[in-house]
């Protein structure tokens, strides 16, 4: 495929982008060939088929009271909210606030790291993920997680780092299952007719957004209730991150979406629901403000929050 | 044309950026950059010609004395022309076949567990014995299993006590350098597999251990050829045997031990050129495990490129 021939592709998904999710807002429109816009809607169509053939729901994930340290630094205070079921939720605040430790305490990777403690309560579906007799491996397998800087794995290759979830489960599937496995993860990430020729060249070998595409595919090849995202599209080009965010848009259908980010764009864009976390004079993170989007980014309650959305600081 | 070759002289303008290594500065910078790299082409240049003179002259004192012979005859009386090594060959391979079997497994135990699970004292203490063992004389090693295992536990000088000793010199070298090793896999790469809901132990296994594969097993392989030119405590605990021998519990040959009694319990020339011709077949064996061991983890892991 030619440079020109990409770029005209990846305007048209620009284009659908903006008739979905980003609606009207940002980009102008650029004319590209019907055939191309047919293929990119053709991609969407995909994408949504495929997310509507999970079985189950995205669940609620409700928290109460967390609080985290690193050490005997006390990095959140008693933050609670309620993640709702199937819907987008976002978390923006100054870098530093604790965006992600609230996100690493959601699915139970903050304790990871050496000295991390967490304290309070996370109940997926009702249920303490903190709770007496819970194993984190099996969180872990209900609520995903999608990292800052895309992590597939460099020495297996696209078509295992898809699989990489079942086999490091020991889930064990017939050829043909783990192909359709694979096809299917990565259509639902709208990454299947850029790579379905070099399936197994090395997950390295793809660009950023690619790369990222392909840690989506990963996360919901073991088919979680609840994906967190922590700005997964910071190191992206504006064309991957539309893509990753329209995909988020039809993600939601079937899960439950937490994101972490700094673009408050995206944030109005793509997210339900939306949170204010600072971190005060005291230096642990708290958080603010907790509303529907619109509510927060036009008729914000708190000074704090209003300052924060119209660029007075942070 | 002329405005573009002069400084703008307009009061206020921006001077010409300086871009050119005219000044002393760049002029300096410069020649100390072609000194450092002069210096560390010379290094690198002394140290492989050194190698390669070693590697040269072993060939060439060596050579003469390899024949079918020399692989599958064991040794003549003191002095006689003729025989071989092959109960040196085959008891170098018993011996640190054996060390293997015990050292590589609890080398890179260790080794893993200090990086993937080594916080606290217990942790540092471990990590201070090991650096302290890379430390010790070989031959101190060699006394403690000869007071331990010739002069106590078998009674008489034997393999065993070879093994359990080079056992011991390589178990801290694979240690430390799978723990190095281990440290630089990318933290991101256990925690993708890990918020795949993948228990520790197997994100070990199938995600660091085959990032870091090729860097493990170079230290495994060096510490392989380490102890396998090792002498010393090979004197005090297997002795040497001029026959073949299976017998894990009384004297063994080993290739050391001959290339040493060659070169320094006789006056013979012939003695000297064999002294050479095993040290050859000592090279080679380790040439050709270290080969073997590379084309195995090529062909046989996935396609890595990084
Ligand atoms: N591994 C760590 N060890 C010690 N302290 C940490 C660690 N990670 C984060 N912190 C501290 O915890 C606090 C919250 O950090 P966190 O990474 O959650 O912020 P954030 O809101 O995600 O910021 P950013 O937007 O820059 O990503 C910070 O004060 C930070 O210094
Ligand atoms: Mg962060």
């Amino acid at each position: 495929m030619s440079t020109s021939e990409r770029r005209g592709r990846e305007t048209a998904t620009i284009e659908t982008a903006q008739t979905g999710i980003a609606d009207g807002r940002g980009m102008a429109p650029a004319s590209a060939s019907p055939a191309e816009m047919a293929q990119a809607a053709q991609e969407k169509a995909q994408v949504r088929e495929v997310i509507e053939q999970k079985a189950g729901g995205g669940v609620s994930l409700v928290a109460e009271g967390v609080n985290a340290w690193y050490g005997s630094t006390h990095a959140i205070k008693d933050v609670s909210m309620t993640f709702r079921a199937n819907e987008v939720t976002a978390l923006i605040g100054p870098s530093g606030c604790g965006k992600s430790t609230f996100l690493r305490c959601l699915n139970r990777m903050h304790e990871v790291l050496a000295g991390a403690r967490v304290e309070g309560k996370i109940l997926i579906d009702g249920q303490d993920i903190y709770g007496k007799g819970v194993d984190s491996v099996r969180v872990r397998r209900h609520i995903g997680m999608v990292f800052q800087k895309p992590n597939p794995f460099p020495m297996m290759s696209i078509y295992d780092n898809v699989i990489a979830g079942l086999k490091l489960n020991g889930i064990r599937k017939r050829k043909s299952e783990m192909d359709e496995t694979v096809e299917h993860s990565l259509r639902g990430a709208a990454l299947w007719n850029e790579v379905k020729d070099k399936l197994k060249e090395s997950g390295a070998s793809l660009s950023g957004g690619q790369q990222q595409r392909l840690c989506i595919a990963r996360t919901i090849a073991v088919e979680p209730e609840v994906v967190l995202m922590d700005e997964p599209c910071s190191a992206l080009d504006p064309i991957s991150t539309y893509k990753i965010e329209e995909l988020i848009g039809e993600l939601k259908q079937k899960y439950t979406i937490a994101i972490v980010t700094h673009n408050m764009q995206q944030a109005s864009r793509v997210a339900d629901w939306t949170s204010f976390m600072l971190a005060g004079d005291a230096g642990y993170g708290q958080l603010v403000e907790y509303g529907r989007t619109e509510q927060i980014f036009t008729q914000p309650q708190d000074k704090r929050t209003e300052d924060y959305i119209t660029g007075r600081f942070g | 044309m002329q405005g573009q070759m002069t400084a703008p002289s307009i009061p206020g303008a921006r001077p010409r950026l300086s871009l050119e290594a005219s000044d002393g500065q760049a002029r300096r910078r410069k020649i100390v950059n072609g000194i450092m790299t002069t210096l560390i082409g010379a290094a690198a240049l002394l140290g492989v010609s050194i190698l390669g003179i070693i590697l040269g002259y072993i060939i060439v004192k060596g050579a003469p004395a390899l024949n079918l012979d020399f692989f599958t005859k064991a040794p003549p009386a003191l002095g006689e022309a003729g025989g071989g090594v092959a109960p040196a060959i085959r008891g170098s391979l018993l011996i640190v076949g054996l060390a293997s079997l015990v050292g590589i497994p609890v080398g890179l135990g260790a080794g893993i567990y200090l990086a993937e699970f080594g916080r606290g004292r217990f942790a540092d203490t471990v990590r201070f014995i090991a650096d302290l063992m890379t430390g010790l004389p070989s031959i101190a090693i060699g006394a403690v299993a000869w007071a331990l295992l010739v002069k106590r536990g078998i009674g008489t000088y034997n393999a065993i006590a070879g093994s359990v000793a080079l056992a011991i010199i390589m178990i801290p070298i694979i240690t430390r350098t799978t723990e190095e090793i281990l440290k630089l896999v990318p933290n991101n790469l256990r925690e993708a597999s890990l918020a795949l809901g993948t228990p520790r132990w197997k994100t070990i296994v199938s995600v660091v251990l085959p990032v870091a594969r090729s860097g493990i097993l170079t230290g495994v392989i060096l510490s392989v050829a380490r102890v396998s030119g090792e002498t010393a405590p090979l004197l005090l605990t297997v002795l040497g045997n001029s026959f073949a021998s299976n017998n894990l519990r009384g004297p063994m040959a080993a290739l050391p031990l001959e290339i040493y009694q060659y070169a320094t319990k006789s006056p013979f020339a012939d003695s000297f050129t064999k002294a050479w011709g095993a040290s050859l077949v000592l090279i080679i064996i380790i040439g050709l495990l270290s080969l073997s061991v590379r084309l195995a983890a090529r062909l046989g892991g996935p396609q890595a490129r990084r």
